[in-house]
């Protein structure tokens, strides 16, 4: 158990069992489906109130995702989000016990591609989250929601999503890094 | 918006639990990685299809068991608007490749000490402020077109979810067959 810990990285289809099998720990115990980015919604309303709490109270999309029946609104600080803030300690405690924590500001294939600006990187990573869920909103849900969740229950609208999402990857991908021979799959750290 | 910000600290700490063990799963499985993701969109690396495939495919065959043996109440299945379902698709994709995360995984990169991704939540929270902001205007505009409520295949070809099921557990193995095979060095 220790050295299965300690291992840098499982295989892909132990993952995808093991997050399978978590998505029926979450219908079963809690009634609720994987999801993530609901919550920014939350979040970005929440700052907002800061500002300008009227206008957040009208306007229809926080209304449509975070209003109660009885009128208000439900607990932005909910299920999903204290999954969202977990996903971070999970992940920190995985690379942590095995020995792949590391500060990184720019991945090396962007390095490799656009060089080693940092500005640049993160100008794009900002731009690139901003698009990102936008996206997700606008389709009712991400790779977690729709690509997976929404996928296991054979929903029409995931099943649309996943697909639709991966031909745009496929082409945004293709113009960044062009068209180029395709090779064996790299693999930076050996799996289990 | 505050009235209620906390949900109750069962549900809150079950979430956490959740969180707890999906990143740490996503960390394990390398998704976490600018670089295994892009390479999925560049066909270089399919650690990404391999997870999602299987995890589809483990949890379909449990979620439909559970259901069809009563031992939980119904599904989730989110409404088919496809005009948006679509729409929001095309433009997820540009920002995933760009970003290099999905908002999941993204979130657990920075467990793992990807600064990028800290960046790129923050562009995400400004994504979502202006969807809101987007919202009542696409609610008119594109919302209304191809809407078919809360459907699944199974539902709208009038059949059994294991048809389905056992196509897709039969596509993925195939797949993964094709794809381990592909992967092998060959002998020169």
């Amino acid at each position: 158990m220790r050295n299965i810990l300690r291992s840098p990285r499982w295989s892909p289809y132990a993952v995808g069992a093991g997050i399978g099998i978590l998505s029926w720990a979450t219908f079963y115990f809690m009634g609720k489906a994987l999801g993530t980015s609901t919550s920014f919604v939350g979040a970005a309303g929440s700052a907002l109130c800061a500002i300008d709490p009227d206008h957040v109270a009208q306007n229809s999309y926080y209304l449509k995702e975070y209003g109660a029946k009885a009128g208000g609104f439900k607990p932005i600080f909910d299920w999903q989000m204290a999954l969202d803030i977990a996903l971070i300690a999970g992940a920190f405690l995985a690379a942590r016990l095995g020995g792949t924590l590391k500060a990184e500001r720019i991945p090396t294939l962007w390095a490799e591609r656009f060089g080693a600006s940092v500005a640049k990187r993160y100008a794009a990573a900002f731009i690139g989250g901003f698009i990102l869920l936008f996206g997700a909103r606008m389709a009712g849900g991400c790779t977690s929601g729709h690509g997976i969740s929404g996928s296991l229950q054979l929903a029409v609208s995931s099943w649309t999503f996943f697909i639709s999402m991966f031909i745009s990857g496929v082409a945004t991908a293709a113009l960044l890094f062009g068209f180029g021979p395709r090779t064996r799959p790299s693999m930076e750290v050996p799996h289990v | 918006m505050f009235e209620h910000f906390f949900a109750d600290p069962g549900t809150l700490l079950l979430g956490a639990l959740t969180g707890l063990i999906f990143g740490f799963l996503l960390q394990k499985g390398g998704v976490t990685r600018y670089n295994t993701i892009v390479n999925q969109f560049r066909f270089r690396d399919f650690t990404v299809l391999k997870t999602m495939l299987t995890a589809i495919v483990v949890g379909s065959i449990g979620i439909y068991t559970m259901l069809q043996a009563g031992l939980i109440p119904g599904l989730s299945v989110k409404p088919a608007e496809l005009a948006m379902n679509i729409g929001g698709g095309l433009i997820f994709g540009v920002g995933m490749v760009l970003l290099g995360y999905c908002p999941g995984t993204a979130l657990a990169a920075i467990g793992q000490g990807s600064r990028d991704a800290i960046i790129g939540m923050l562009g995400a929270l400004a994504g979502a402020a202006a969807y809101a902001e987007a919202y009542p205007f696409l609610s008119r505009t594109v919302e209304p077109f191809a809407r078919y409520g809360k459907i699944t295949w199974p539902e709208l070809a009038h059949t059994s979810p294991w048809m389905f099921i056992a196509g897709l557990s039969l596509f993925s193995v195939v797949l993964f067959i094709a794809i381990e095979r592909s992967a092998r060095p060959r002998p020169a």
